[in-house]
């Protein structure tokens, strides 16, 4: 079934998109608040047509544009402090991004550096590791560190992954606080044309390569066992000419590097392992507290960062008005939905197995023939019938503990007026 | 809030049963978070003085960021420039009158901020300035007086209790970068960690469940971001509830004056006209000046002059009242404008012109002393269209132009390896600064460094004050050499 095709989609939208759970989600509440009704939505058409700021009473409202619509995607933006699609009739000034859920995204494009097995568009269960790594790291940093409670991941649909928290923190957060969180977590920095990506140590000086932030030693740890399996042996990064090149690049010691590379030049077939060991070995003559072996041993830190910590695309989370594709659409050339994700068993995740658009409606088939009596679509949600029930209900419950905390910071006012 | 300030002025009286006589003195310290609106009776030209003085400071700052002057050079000019428009001294200073001083700062500030919360454009680069002004100030603030000054502030900080430090102090020195010698001693504020964002963004802080745990020598980053985050809110305030002051009309125009200032640069005007001396000019010497000492706006409009001889009305106008009050006296003026017109007939020019030339001198009509035209009026006012020659070449002119215009101007002392930075900020949107560059630039042989402008770090703002300064400039140099060669005589005796 080809999930470009429009009746497709049309038939995804009316009878499996769960419109409900999003508009709970979204909204914190049962009853409409501002946080839905004056959310920017903004539809992607065929054809390259782009519609912005558009928004809705409720859910009801939004399937139907959306089904008469019949977008090849759609995209959630911030909260305005008016309803967006008053944007024309409303002063400039009294339209403003006030609200929105910190979002942030990571794609495997930003990895093609060093993933050796797929390039560009492509995925496989090897490269999927580089994305598992980065939740695990971002997950425990954004509620360890800064202490936030709701994070919806989504997977993009291809070869990423997006991130929404919707803690009152967070939605909240003008651009300013945005951009240092960013910063935070921004340690890989620099185009391809940059060698060394990683600059992050504190206090370093001319004969000193300084200290890794807290934040960064914690996460160092955990990332060097991976190091070891993803980058040296899935991966085996450091095989080819170009991948130990690149790596030797990064040593700031010149005779390590002509020992390495003299060594390695006469044994082409030497694995990345080892040569990690070689690597290790040459270090260690160094004398333990010595200059030069304090300044590698940095170095080894600051290449297994850069190697496997998460490579965000900063722009789109330092802005509250950045627009975001919306979890459940339908990703136009793989035809898999963008389903929710579980932090906390992100390694079984695995992309091929996410249902796409054909095989859920084919499920859906099968469920009505099955049934004798033929129940109207519209007092049932189809998608309890198919294989992307798990999913529902997983933004079912992450909007549960939003609406579970706005229903208890509401009783707490009561408290207190008393 | 200027409603209230038809309050009495005992208003701002202690409360009865107040016993601490020091804080019914309206302005213990020399800093201020601007938390109150000034509640006291002001003239409109209070008002608007205070203002002005202030924005002369503020439009330096914004001017030392759009150069990207380092942090210490900022401050210098910024000190410099408080000192002449808008001292504030320690509690300490002996012959300075602190009160009255920190009144006008108090009111000058909330006058701006009535002048630029209009925009969101304003209000950014409103409080940039005014939260650079206040580090500025924090920075060289008396130690004991600092510590007062906190002191009388709740600033919502938890202190990190010696249990807890402990509890952290692997982590709290990795983020204290390896400066540990101190460790002990050292005290740690503990705040959302919203409220230090530029700390996170560095990743100097250490952060647990969302709080930053700041070391007491980052507290200023604290302070600051409590001082923007204030303004900003308090800005927007002001703006929702502005309207209503648009009642009073005698404040409408100051406040639009005030904010057009910030964006093309101080409101100026140069009074400056020499009566007599050796500033004064003759209608002969305005060739050599406008080659030495004319701002590049002035050199076109004396190029176009003795180009075409003939020049249209605003240019006439605009260049006119330049020449009156760079020293030209009536009389030269009209020999000068005869003599210039010289494919005119005397009887067409006595017709035509010379009433013109006569009543810009006050000296026709209803005998108003015209003023020179500042920065800001030649670039709001009378755009010049297609055919015209007046107003700002760094505006006015299409960019490949002015490169022309500036390399023939100015052939001995400014090269084509000039130009991109003068560009830069023409491209920018300032020409000011572009016309300041240019000046130090083509004074270098003088002795002007880059970022001195035309003396302290001050920025052009009118054309009379770039000419006035050159010729000073120029002046001092030839006295200088003049000197040695007195001297030599004197040995020759
Ligand atoms: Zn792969």
């Amino acid at each position: 079934m080809d999930p470009s095709s429009p009746e497709v989609m049309l038939t995804f939208y009316r009878r499996l998109y769960p419109f409900k759970s999003i508009y709970n989600w979204l909204n914190h509440e049962h009853a409409p608040t501002k946080l839905f009704t004056h959310r920017e939505f903004a539809f992607t058409l065929p054809g390259d047509v782009y519609l912005r700021y558009n928004s809705f009473n409720s859910a009801e409202e939004l399937k139907k544009q959306v089904c008469t619509l019949n977008p090849t995607r759609f995209e959630i933006g911030p909260v305005y402090s008016a309803r967006p699609k008053d944007k024309k009739t409303v002063r400039p000034s009294a339209f403003s991004p006030r609200l929105r859920e910190l979002v942030f995204d990571i794609d495997l494009t930003d990895y093609d550096s060093v993933r050796t097995c797929c390039s560009s568009a492509s995925i496989c269960r090897l490269c999927w590791t580089f994305i598992s790594a980065a939740v695990r790291v971002l997950h425990e940093a954004l509620t360890e560190q800064f202490g936030f409670k709701h994070l919806l991941w989504v997977y993009s649909g291809r070869r990423g992954i997006h991130l929404w928290i919707g803690d009152k923190e967070a939605m909240e957060l003008d651009d300013e606080g945005r951009k240092a969180i960013v910063g935070w977590f921004e340690v890989i920095k620099g185009g391809k044309e940059m060698g060394n990506k990683v600059h992050v140590r504190l206090s370093a000086t001319k004969n000193n390569p300084g200290v890794l932030p807290p934040s960064l030693q914690t996460a160092l740890e955990p990332l060097a066992t991976l190091f070891s399996s993803l980058i040296l042996t899935d991966q085996n990064c450091f095989a080819s000419k170009d991948g130990y090149e690149a790596l030797l690049q990064l040593l700031p010691e010149g005779n390590v590097i002509k020992n390495l590379r003299k060594k390695w030049e006469a044994d082409p077939d030497r694995h990345s392992a080892d040569k990690w060991g070689d690597l290790k070995s040459e270090v260690k003559r160094f004398d333990k507290g010595s200059s030069t072996r304090v300044t590698l041993t940095a170095a080894l830190e600051d290449i297994i960062l850069q190697y496997t910590y998460p490579r965000l695309d900063a722009e789109v989370s330092k802005r509250r008005n950045h627009l975001l594709k919306a979890p459940f659409c339908v990703h136009p050339k793989t035809g898999r939905v963008c389903v929710p994700v579980d932090p906390t068993r992100v390694d079984e995740f695995d992309p091929e197995a996410v249902p796409d658009v054909g095989r859920l409606l084919r499920e859906l088939d099968e469920a009505e023939k099955m049934e004798v009596d033929g129940e109207g679509w519209d007092d049932h949600n189809d998608w309890e019938r198919t294989s992307l029930k798990p999913y529902v209900d997983m933004l079912d419950r992450h909007a549960m503990g939003l609406m579970e905390e706005v229903r208890r910071s509401k009783i707490e006012k009561i408290d207190t007026t008393w | 809030m200027f409603k209230a300030a038809q309050k009495s002025k005992a208003s701002i009286k202690t409360e009865p049963g107040q016993v601490d006589w020091y804080s019914t003195k309206p302005y213990p310290h020399r800093l201020n978070f601007y938390d109150r609106p000034p509640l006291f009776d002001v003239t409109i030209e209070e008002f608007e003085t205070c203002a002005i003085d202030r924005l002369r400071v503020l439009a330096e700052i914004e001017s030392s960021f759009v150069r990207n002057r380092p942090w210490d050079d900022l401050k210098t000019v910024t000190e410099a420039q408080s000192v002449k428009y808008l001292p504030l001294n320690a509690n300490t200073a002996r012959h300075a009158d602190t009160e009255s001083q920190r009144k006008r700062d108090h009111l000058g500030h909330f006058v701006l901020r009535l002048a630029f919360c209009r925009s969101e454009e304003l209000r950014r680069r409103f409080v940039k300035a005014e939260t650079t002004l206040f580090r500025v100030r924090y920075d060289s603030d008396d130690t004991s007086e600092k510590e007062e000054f906190l002191n009388s502030r709740d600033f919502d900080w938890i202190t990190v209790d010696e249990e807890e430090k402990l509890l952290f102090s692997k982590e709290l020195q990795a983020a204290s970068a390896g400066k540990n010698d101190g460790f002990s001693r050292e005290k740690y504020y503990k705040v959302k960690w919203t409220r230090v964002p530029d700390l996170i963004e560095k990743r100097k802080v250490f952060l647990k469940a969302g709080w930053a745990y700041v070391p007491g020598r980052e507290q200023s980053s604290i302070i600051f971001q409590e001082f923007e985050t204030n303004l900003t809110r308090a800005l927007e305030l002001t703006a929702k509830a502005l309207p209503r002051l648009d009642e009073d009309s005698r404040l409408v125009p100051i406040l639009s004056n005030l904010s057009q200032g910030f964006l093309v640069g101080v409101p100026s005007e140069w009074n400056g006209a020499p009566v007599a001396g050796e500033y004064v000019i003759t209608a002969e010497m305005v060739d050599e000046l406008a080659r030495k000492n004319f701002p590049m706006c002035m050199r076109n409009l004396h190029g176009v002059l003795r180009r075409d001889r003939l020049l249209k009305h605003s240019g006439r106008l605009q260049y006119g009242l330049f020449l009156k009050v760079l020293g030209l006296s009536i009389e030269e003026a009209v020999a000068f404008w005869r003599k210039s017109f010289s494919k005119m007939t005397d009887d067409k020019f006595n017709k035509e012109y010379k009433y013109n030339i006569r009543h810009s001198y006050g000296l026709e009509g209803k005998r108003a002393n015209y003023p020179a035209r500042s920065c800001q009026q030649i670039l709001l006012f009378d755009q010049p269209k297609a055919s015209d020659c007046h107003g700002c070449p760094y505006r006015h002119f299409s960019h490949d132009n002015l490169q022309t215009a500036l390399l023939s101007a100015y052939p001995d002392t400014l090269t084509a390896a000039d130009l991109p930075e003068i560009m830069h900020t023409v491209k920018a949107g300032h020409p000011h600064v572009a016309c300041t560059r240019v000046f130090e630039i083509t004074h270098s042989q003088f002795g002007v460094k880059k970022g001195e402008g035309i003396g302290g770090g001050e920025s052009v703002t009118h054309p009379n004050q770039y000419a006035a300064r050159s010729r000073e400039l120029e002046k001092a140099k030839k006295e200088l050499e003049a000197g040695p060669s007195d001297e030599s005589v004197a040995m020759e005796v």
